[in-house]
């Protein structure tokens, strides 16, 4: 194994982490068991595409079910099998069980893993100029405890009794019991322990994450200069990293109830007449615990996509992202607040009203620190030279599906409206826009973005518009037309509404939905052939094909283990000189100090011109 | 954050302020530890408020078991400072007495368990029996990780990997262990002022 070896050990800040392998590597140490933060964000990627069509083709078949109660599901024998009952229709425990995989896939293999696997892996060493991440060794840990996590909940999906089927939130004492459905016998099981895997992922993933921002930036590169896209990151691995062990103590709690007897969730509960020997337990305690994690989940989820979305925006309209330090502050107060505001999703689990209307107040303050991130993207592209990437149309979704979202959370959060519309789809139909599209948004914007720094090719840029425009259509009619269903009264998770006089006039609004749903899904082909293809038979990407300032665009074309041949580009200025008055070009990337750029410098970025690169000494200037 | 506000710095670009990445690692791992036992111990105390909980008084051995931990704790700082001054003979000494007392330890609350089974207080019963149990067994598990890290220090100061010019992986251990007596501290005093 003696071929030319790469020592990159001393550039590296890895102590005692032995480079004894060979770099160019096997096929194994290549693509499978790869220490390379690139190769992860790759395999991240790619298993949570999958992810992603699975929870998708679920979502379509309760779909079916909702949108057409009358058809005749036959032909879905042979895939479906006992889960089409003999007269052809859905089987109504089947249908709760594809609810819950669509929402637990989606939540938590999609746009967890899926979304911050990918980029915190890709742009964190990339960005902030590291060879590597803290721990190559945790980071491939961390992607092959979510494989394992994987392959559980895709088996759970195919055992007799069927996957977990409480809701994606479980639920004691549905969730507790095997006798309440057939899901929540080996089907929970496995779920508890694919998520006890996933938490274990995430954890690893996350020390990874923060470690490396915190230790391993290059030269210059202060949290002031952190591109928008790490500070997001950065806050999201300190949001899970302090709820995913919450989550954890819950399931615990859970585990012990289900399979050794203990009633921590469990109290006063009867079975055909039948008392169960469970004492003193608490349901509530459970729902306090979920959402203790549950709440800062759907920042996790989104948080990424929209640092994402800075970057994308920023690049694209030519101009520096307005209002840098409004953007890190209003994150660093959505992370604070995700912590405080869990009961909302609780307002009718009996709760005092009192403590509801803090809660109430708590929540509905987020719209502040969000309505500053939606002013700041707009003014951003405000009188900027925009330029309509596929990235920049997924980017501008994303803000316009935040927007419509972020609007119906002020109507959920209040305790008062809640009592009406908890558990309607048009809870289904706020999430869905706000977190679940605009995630999904910027993650795809991320993908179309940064796809020739991961593959060296470009994407292509038709199909990229096909693509968007279909899906942003597409994901409209499916949820706009859920607001109104929710508020006249349509609870979710509902197998059938035939039997209701009063949801009859809504039946064919239910099917729109679903065929807007089908249409969706069948556009996110062209995506999956886009991306494959051009893998291999794309144009060649130039090495900063959107002229864009950060550090990922001063690595060759593709970058090998170490990112950089070379050493490390040091860090001068802020990520955002986009169309500076006076510079050559419209953009000047992070490591052009401000001596070779005269002539668009501002006076006090003259001044610091006397102090680049010379020897190590900081001055301090005490004149305010 | 106030500072840079009145004191404008100007400096060149420099390598940022870092510590070494496993030590802070192993700083996060325990912020995650932290954040499982404030869970279970807040779900303890919202539990509780409910009413329908079973009071008991603890067994005076968990007064034992504390003191044993107590004292590994000062025995493996020992071993810490002796690593500092090279005395490798007595580093193995010291990190081995630590490893017998966090397995007396160990042994020690499952025999406070016995002692619980015996007056009647169950792991499937009242959730606070339960609670009891699943704290000092979880709290137990994380004690198992740290007499496994204390043996593999042990393994490298039989290869002379640690010495006074190569201390990072017995501090780490050195603040694990402190780390995982202080948990039990708290555990006990939570549990003696809310049991």
């Amino acid at each position: 194994m003696a071929t030319a070896d790469i020592h990159i050990t001393e550039e590296t800040h890895h102590d005692g982490h032995e480079h004894d392998h060979d770099h160019h590597g096997n096929f194994w140490t290549t693509y499978v068991f790869s220490t390379d933060h690139k190769m992860i964000a790759k395999q991240f990627l790619i298993t949570g595409i999958f992810w992603a069509l699975v929870g998708g083709t679920l979502s379509v078949i309760f779909r079916l079910q909702l949108g057409f109660p009358e058809a005749q599901l036959d032909w879905l024998k042979p895939i479906l099998g006992g889960w089409i009952t003999p007269e052809g229709k859905l089987d109504p425990e089947f249908y709760l069980a594809l609810v819950t995989m669509h929402g637990t896939i989606m939540v938590f293999f999609v746009l967890t893993a899926g979304l911050s696997g990918t980029f915190a892996n890709f742009l964190i060493p990339l960005q902030i100029g590291a060879r590597d991440m803290a721990s190559g060794f945790m980071n491939m840990l961390s992607y092959w405890f979510f494989f394992v996590s994987s392959v559980i909940m895709l088996v759970s999906l195919f055992i007799e009794t069927g996957p977990a089927s409480g809701g994606w939130v479980i639920y004691p004492p549905l969730s507790a019991l095997p006798q309440a459905v057939n899901g929540s016998g080996l089907g929970m099981t496995l779920w508890l322990v694919a998520m006890a895997l996933f938490i274990v992922s995430s954890l690893l993933g996350g020390i990874n994450y923060i470690s490396t921002v915190i230790n391993l930036r290059t030269k210059g590169m202060s949290f002031a200069k952190l591109p928008l896209s790490i500070w997001a990151l950065f806050l999201t691995a300190v949001i899970g990293l302090l709820s995913f062990p919450v989550l954890f103590a819950a399931a615990l709690l859970l585990i012990f109830d289900r399979s050794f007897g203990t009633s921590f969730y469990l109290s006063d509960i009867y079975i055909n007449g039948e008392a169960l020997p469970n004492q003193g337990g608490s349901p509530i305690l459970f729902q306090h615990l979920f959402w203790f994690l549950g709440h800062p989940e759907v920042y996790i989820v989104l948080l990424p996509a929209l640092g994402i979305t800075s970057e994308v925006i920023a690049t694209n309209s030519r101009k520096p992202i307005f209002g840098y330090k409004a953007m890190v502050g209003s994150i660093l107060f959505i992370a604070i607040l995700s912590f405080v505001v869990w009961a909302h999703h609780m307002f009718v689990s009996g709760m005092n009203p009192f403590l509801g209307s803090v809660f109430m107040l708590l929540t509905l303050i987020i719209a502040v620190p969000s309505a500053v991130k939606v002013f700041n993207y707009l003014t951003t592209l405000w009188r900027g030279n925009i330029r309509f990437t596929p990235a920049m149309l997924f980017s501008i979704g994303l803000v316009s599906f935040f927007i419509s979202g972020g609007l119906t959370g002020i109507h959920l959060g209040n305790s008062a409206i809640d009592i009406q519309l908890h558990d309607t789809y048009f809870v289904v139909a706020h999430f869905h826009l706000v977190m679940g599209s605009a995630a999904f948004f910027g993650m795809l914007a991320g993908v179309y973005h940064w796809f020739p720094k991961m593959f060296g090719r470009m994407m292509d840029a038709k199909l990229g518009y096909i693509h968007f425009w279909l899906t942003f259509v597409g994901v409209y009619l499916v949820f706009f037309p859920m607001h109104y269903i929710g508020i006249a009264g349509y609870p979710r998770r509902y197998y059938s509404f035939t039997n209701y006089d009063t949801f009859n006039s809504f039946s064919d609004l239910n099917t729109l939905v679903s065929v807007a749903a089908i249409l969706t899904l069948v556009a996110q082909i062209i995506f999956i052939f886009n991306f494959f293809y051009s893998m291999y038979r794309g144009r060649k990407a130039s090495a900063n094909p959107w002229q864009s300032n950060t550090l990922e665009w001063t690595t060759p074309v593709n970058p090998g283990h170490g990112n950089w041949p070379g050493e490390i580009p040091t860090v001068y200025r802020w990520p955002y000189d986009y169309s500076k008055p006076g510079a050559k070009e419209d953009y000047i990337p992070q490591h052009i100090p401000f001596s070779m750029t005269p002539e668009s410098n501002l006076p006090h970025e003259n001044d610091m011109i006397k102090l680049e690169g010379d020897g190590t000494k900081v001055v301090v200037d005490e004149k305010k | 954050m106030e500072m840079t506000s009145d004191l404008k710095l100007v400096e060149e670009p420099k390598k940022p302020l870092s510590m070494n990445p496993k030590k802070f690692s192993l700083w996060l791992f325990m912020i995650t530890v932290v954040m499982i036992f404030a869970a279970l111990t807040s779900g303890y105390i919202v539990r509780q408020a409910e009413g329908n909980w079973v009071m008991f008084e603890l067994p005076f051995e968990m007064w034992v078991t504390t003191g044993i931990i107590l004292l590994s704790s000062a025995t493996m700082h020992w071993a810490y400072l002796e690593a500092k001054k090279d005395n490798l003979e007595r580093v193995k000494l010291a990190i081995s007495v630590t490893s017998v007392l966090g397995i007396m330890f160990l042994i020690g609350q499952f025999y406070v368990w016995g002692v619980l089974v015996n007056s009647e207080v169950f792991f499937v019963g009242n959730p606070s029996g339960s609670f009891l149990y699943v704290l000092s067994g979880l709290h137990g598990l994380h004690i198992v990780s740290g007499v496994i890290f204390l043996i593999i220090v042990l393994i490298s100061t039989f290869k002379y990997k640690v010495h006074s010019k190569s201390l990072n992986q017995i501090q780490m251990c050195t603040t694990y262990w402190h780390f995982l007596d202080a948990l039990w501290i708290y555990l006990f005093v939570f549990l003696l002022l809310n049991h």
